[in-house]
């Protein structure tokens, strides 16, 4: 069979899975309802407004005018720097399940007609860690961004540096807030969207340096995990610890934004970034 | 041969010199400068000016306790938002000043605590990095001791790195990297091994720029003559980075940061790419 068709097949048979209604129950609320609910409700809970973790891909045609959204920095990949037992393998099982390359897709789009330079980070691969290749491709969506003038969302989501390669993804911390801050100085703005989870070297770099913070509800976000904290207090931690709301209560981003309204809002934001429109003198 | 995790144990060792040895050594005229202007004053961060070789400089030095009692009220070196919003303040003003800055770097990692999480951890850091790596100074960081993380790194994206023999830079403790992925925290030896933590594995990835020897058995033998030859290393870098313009300077260290990692790859067929 010729690979097209191949692939046709395989997008229908996806189709249909999609397209039966399972039940499922929130893990939020306790409330069941068909699968179908919940995604024609963007992965939000209808009930009570948990919003489940979503891809990049999905992002992206969620959040992209549609038809407008070039990919960019497809083939930089991670090498591997300390000869990590097993991680080549480990990377070629993530991008043949997710059929992701690396843990950002970036490339430049419009939203509501406004053209950016856009990163959507994947938690499905590597929980979103940042390693030398993440870096790179934020990096350059920064350079390309401040060359041609444009403005950039970053969603996040990551689990913090790549492990496997050590030092190298600590480096990239300083790689990307380096560029971040170089397009800033071109009075070019960036507005970072925090999803669930956003931790470690990430919120510790490009993540936070945002002239615009926003975050979906409920989203986990933080420099150290739950964990660690708990074992270095030895108490437990206070309710909605490390979540968008929390943050928000204590001034540490501007926005919480729910899923459905994000892509208005974007917008919105980017609008008000925009040339302004000559008055007429009187 | 001293293996990686011997100089882990060094490197953290309680009797080796901490950031306020280094600079009572190293500098004349001390003078400490407090507080982040926000809202408290760090104690595992210490900071002021005073003068090198007769040149005015801004140093920021993280602290470790000598006694249970400093560690305590220094966290064991780990800084909290005051403390890298100190850092900051303190980095602006040598910018303001034309102050090189010289920050002395020793920290199992930032404090993992409830208000250090509420008052913004990891913005305070990433406001370091990012502030650091665009200051219109000469920046150059010494590793003394444990360079654990980003909280290391937030006083180290300058322009030079010095490090010390036996001081480690790493992405988080060898038991911590084990810990997530072997599960097992008592491989931390092993762990150490693979990392690339030493100054040496660090010089030869590009990170570190110059090695500062230590006597057999460590810093804590001859201390004297490791104060001199840091004092004589940090005169050099002031030397060589004092004749570059503000703006030559910051492209520099920009394209230093840029090109510090080689490990990502990408096929060349596919340049066109962007």
């Amino acid at each position: 069979m010729n690979p097209f068709a191949r692939k046709k097949q395989l997008l229908s048979a996806l189709k249909d899975i999609k397209d039966d209604n399972n039940p499922v129950t929130c893990k939020g609320c306790g409330e069941k309802y068909g699968e179908r609910e919940l995604r024609e409700n963007m992965y939000v809970c209808p009930v009570c407004g948990r919003h489940y973790r979503v891809s990049a891909p999905y992002r992206i045609k969620t959040t992209v005018d549609k038809g407008t959204f070039k990919e960019i920095c497809r083939s930089i990949t991670s090498g591997d720097p300390l000869d990590f037992p097993g991680y080549g393998e480990k990377l070629s099982e993530a991008r043949k399940k997710t059929g992701l390359r690396e843990a950002v897709i970036c490339g430049t789009g419009r939203i509501d007609g406004i053209k950016a330079v856009l990163c959507f980070m994947d938690s499905r691969f590597f929980m979103g860690s940042m390693g030398s290749a993440v870096g790179e491709k934020i990096t350059r969506c920064f350079e390309y961004a401040a060359r041609k003038k444009l403005p950039a969302v970053v969603f996040a989501t990551s689990g913090g540096a790549r492990m496997q390669e050590g030092i190298l993804s600590l480096m990239q911390m300083a790689k990307t807030s380096a560029a971040v801050s170089a397009h800033g100085e071109k009075g070019l703005l960036f507005i970072s969207v925090m999803t669930d989870p956003t931790t470690g070297g990430v919120t510790a770099s490009f993540a936070s340096l945002g002239d615009i913070i926003l975050a979906e509800p409920g989203a986990l976000i933080g420099f150290a995990g739950p964990r660690v904290i708990e074992q270095t207090i030895g108490q437990e931690l206070p309710e909605g610890f490390q979540r968008a709301e929390y943050l928000l209560e204590h001034g540490q981003i501007d926005a919480v934004v729910d899923r459905r309204e994000l892509k208005k809002t974007l917008g919105d934001i980017l609008r008000l970034h925009g040339k302004p429109e000559r008055r007429k003198s009187s | 041969m001293i293996s990686a995790a011997e100089r882990v144990l060094m490197a953290r060792a309680p009797e080796r010199p901490v950031a306020s040895d280094y600079i009572e050594n190293i500098l004349d005229g001390f003078i400490p400068l407090a507080g982040d202007r926000l809202h408290g004053e760090d104690k595992s961060i210490l900071a002021g000016i005073g003068s090198l070789d007769g040149i005015p400089v801004t140093v920021i030095g993280q602290l470790k306790g000598r006694t249970i009692e400093e560690n305590i009220e220094r966290r064991f070196g780990m800084a909290s938002p005051e403390g890298y919003r100190k850092a900051q303040r303190l980095m602006k003003q040598a910018e303001k000043f034309h102050r090189p800055v010289i920050t002395f770097v020793d920290t199992p990692g930032a404090y993992p605590g409830i208000e250090a999480e509420a008052g913004g951890q990891g913005e305070a850091i990433a406001r370091s990095i990012a502030l650091m790596s665009r200051l219109k100074t000469p920046c150059i960081s010494v590793f003394i001791g444990e360079g654990g993380s980003g909280g290391a790194l937030a006083l180290a994206a300058g322009d030079r790195i010095i490090m010390l023999e036996n001081s480690i830079f790493s992405i988080l403790s060898p038991e911590g990297f084990a810990s997530i992925l072997w599960k097992d925290s008592s491989r931390w030896e092993e762990a150490a091994e693979t990392m690339k933590l030493t100054a040496s594995d660090l010089k030869e990835l590009g990170v570190c720029d110059v090695i500062v020897p230590e006597p057999a058995g460590g810093v804590t033998l001859e201390t004297p003559k490791v104060f001199g030859k840091v004092r004589e290393e940090l005169i050099k870098a002031l030397t060589e980075l004092s004749g570059i313009s503000p703006e030559k300077l910051v492209e520099k260290r920009y394209r230093r940061l840029r090109m510090i990692d080689r490990a990502a790859k990408r096929p060349s067929e596919e340049k066109k790419d962007m």
